[in-house]
């Protein structure tokens, strides 16, 4: 096969990719970016200034939505850790085990959770079998920690199946040559295998945290719809059930989001760089 | 300039949506011979849509909504193209001014004979000339009679759902038109008041209840209530007999200082491609025996009059289904708020959902 022949047919087979994402990703974007910036008096940055406004609902999305990717990687790396180190009939039961929730709905496995935590719920109803029928119950639903179980439990996944991809890359040599030179568990562990898993650790991070400071449906389920987050409110104003629509806000709030993921995306970029690494790779 | 960028973008979207639509869902859209009905959720017996389509071939594609507002703003955006629509009675008035309903053709339309002469003509359709209605019911209170004491709900006062013992155990409206409702009335104002100090006393209202409230729900309530989850909720009346049905443990009353009462009515939207089908199945809804039948199902009361003769007796003089005209006489429909009303309404409520306590 000649080198052109190659070349020619890449070009081909990346039309379907490129007509996708201008038309549901440039094309999107470019009227978020429109919406943000007109009012009924044509270009404005007033729609800018209600991130201002709602800065108490950006601080609290974006606390809540760190907390749960914290959460998520305390619990992903040890996870993820083990598999990578287990037999590779382990490796594969426990990757579709990882899996297995996904190929439910998001929101039926979140209206479970509403089964599970309310005060007549499974785990307080199993309480009373301990403690007796006066037991009043543990106020699990409602609040912000449901909101957080939320997010940690429908995005656990995204954070530990790049953290396993990036641990099982890692070259097993290195870490016999370390051993060979006398160094320790924990020193392999902190000096070999978590710089070189850390290309897997930021993907995961992205992938949590982004969905997570994005969701509505989440504190809506799970925190009775009491508090707005970020998401609740662009809902809010593209959908109008406070009675008024406006595109404008929405947009508006939207594009803050989106620039603030795109600097914290760049910016752990520019930190994987500097971890000198590869594999796992950023989404 | 940016209107021409605007529109490129706008087609090229459309164009797209078109072409993958029609390759993904070949006669799933609206395609001759069927219709595309979007009704409030838990809203009708499904057997009777199937019986429509045995009868007249007309395919049915049903969808619901969860409040008045959800349905407006998919229609506005034009995301989805419906023929036949159920809203409320302010909704309605709204829609007709936005030029968003067909006139009916009343020859299509036999049945309409059945509806009451007091259902007729009402505030939001005075000429009758665009919508049918299909149910009509107050607001209630519904609670549980097994954690609610009685001297709490002895006066049928809308206190019970400020009331701080039952902190937790209170579920309301999650959408403001009827919680604003609740605590204008409770001010002893006018639910249609566009007064803002009103509003802002109102707004104040529902800031205090926040912290009592265990969720804002909708369809949700029927869940909640049933499962003794939480105690005090407000609802539609017919929504309330469902509840009680599922839970012999509740109860409900319409609030001594009244309720919203509303009417809900079907009409054609002024897009629609299938108007006469349309016009069909709300002729079809309208046929007495299929009146009955969803009538018992949704609970909710009926303007047709020879359906309510047929209903049951206990169902007939059920106070809080078919109200007493006294406590009808407080009651109030809401009417289409002026622009200003609803921005402020939806201020107020945005305030409320984003202040944490």
């Amino acid at each position: 096969m000649t080198k052109s022949v190659e070349v020619g047919s890449k070009k081909v087979n990346l039309i379907p990719f490129s007509g996708w994402m201008v038309v549901f990703v440039l094309i999107p974007i470019a009227l978020v970016v429109y919406y943000a910036f007109t009012g009924v008096d044509g270009f404005t940055l007033s729609n800018l200034t209600w991130i201002w406004t709602y800065r108490s609902t950006l601080w609290l999305s974006v606390w809540l939505s760190l907390l749960a990717t914290a959460i998520c990687l305390l619990l992903a790396y040890p996870v993820a850790y083990m598999i990578s180190r287990a037999s590779e009939k382990v490796q594969r039961n426990a990757s579709l085990f990882i899996m297995l929730p996904m190929w439910m709905n998001f929101l039926v496995r979140t209206y479970a959770w509403m089964t599970i935590l309310e005060n007549n719920g499974l785990i307080n109803n199993g309480l009373r079998l301990i403690f007796g029928e006066d037991f009043a119950g543990l106020n699990l639903i409602n609040n912000h920690g449901a909101i957080i179980l939320g997010m940690v439990y429908n995005y656990l996944p995204y954070m530990i199946l790049p953290i396993y991809t990036a641990l099982t890359k890692i070259d097993n040599s290195l870490i016999e040559a370390a051993r060979d030179l006398g160094s320790g568990g924990v020193q392999i562990f902190r000096r070999i295998v978590l710089p070189l898993s850390v290309p897997g650790i930021i993907s995961g991070i992205t992938m949590v945290f982004i969905p997570s400071i994005s969701t509505f449906i989440i504190s809506k389920i799970l925190g009775g719809g009491k508090d707005f987050l970020i998401g609740d409110l662009i809902e809010d104003y593209f959908l109008g059930n406070s009675g008024v629509v406006n595109y404008n806000i929405g947009a508006a709030l939207s594009l803050v989001i989106m620039v603030m993921i795109l600097i914290a995306t760049c910016f752990m970029n520019k930190f994987d760089k500097d971890a000198k690494t590869n594999g796992g790779g950023v989404i | 300039m940016r209107k021409i960028i605007l529109s490129v973008l706008a087609v090229i979207v459309v164009a797209a949506i078109i072409v993958t639509g029609s390759v993904i869902s070949r006669g799933g859209g609206a395609s001759s011979g069927s219709i595309n009905v979007y009704n409030w959720g838990e809203y009708i017996d499904q057997s009777v849509l199937d019986d429509f389509e045995e009868q007249t071939g007309i395919k049915v594609n049903y969808t619901t909504y969860a409040s008045n507002e959800e349905m407006y703003s998919k229609i506005v955006s034009g995301a989805a193209s419906y023929d036949v629509i159920i809203p409320s009675e302010y909704m309605l008035s709204k829609m007709i001014d936005e030029g968003l309903i067909a006139e009916l053709d009343f020859d299509n339309i036999p049945n309409y004979q059945y509806i009451g002469e007091e259902y007729r003509g009402l505030s939001f359709d005075p000429e009758e000339k665009y919508s049918v209605p299909y149910t009509w019911g107050t607001v209630v209170i519904v609670y549980n009679t097994k954690y609610v004491d009685e001297e709490d709900v002895a006066d049928e006062s809308l206190e019970l759902l400020w009331n701080e013992k039952y902190a937790g155990k209170i579920l309301m409206f999650d959408n403001p038109r009827d919680a604003f409702a609740l605590a204008l009335t409770r001010g002893g104002y006018s639910m249609n008041t566009t007064d803002p100090a009103q509003w802002n006393e109102a707004a104040e209202m529902l800031m205090e209840q926040k912290p009592l409230v265990q969720a804002y729900v909708m369809d949700q309530v029927f869940d909640k209530m049933i499962s003794e989850e939480a105690y005090i909720a407000p609802y539609y009346a017919g929504d309330a007999i469902t509840m009680m049905d599922e839970n012999e443990n509740l109860a409900a009353y319409v609030p001594v200082e009244g309720a919203n009462q509303f009417v809900d009515a079907m009409c054609v939207l002024s897009s629609s491609q299938h108007k006469k089908e349309a016009e069909q199945f709300i002729n079809f809804m309208c046929e007495t025996d299929i009146a009955v039948r969803n009538a018992e199902e949704v609970c909710y009361a009926i303007p047709h009059t020879a359906a309510f003769e047929e209903l049951d007796e206990e169902t007939r003089e059920d106070t809080m289904v078919y109200p007493p005209a006294e406590v009808l006489e407080k009651c109030e429909v809401f009417v289409n708020l002026p622009p200003e009303t609803m921005l402020l309404q939806s201020d107020l409520w945005i305030r409320l959902k984003t202040t944490y306590y």
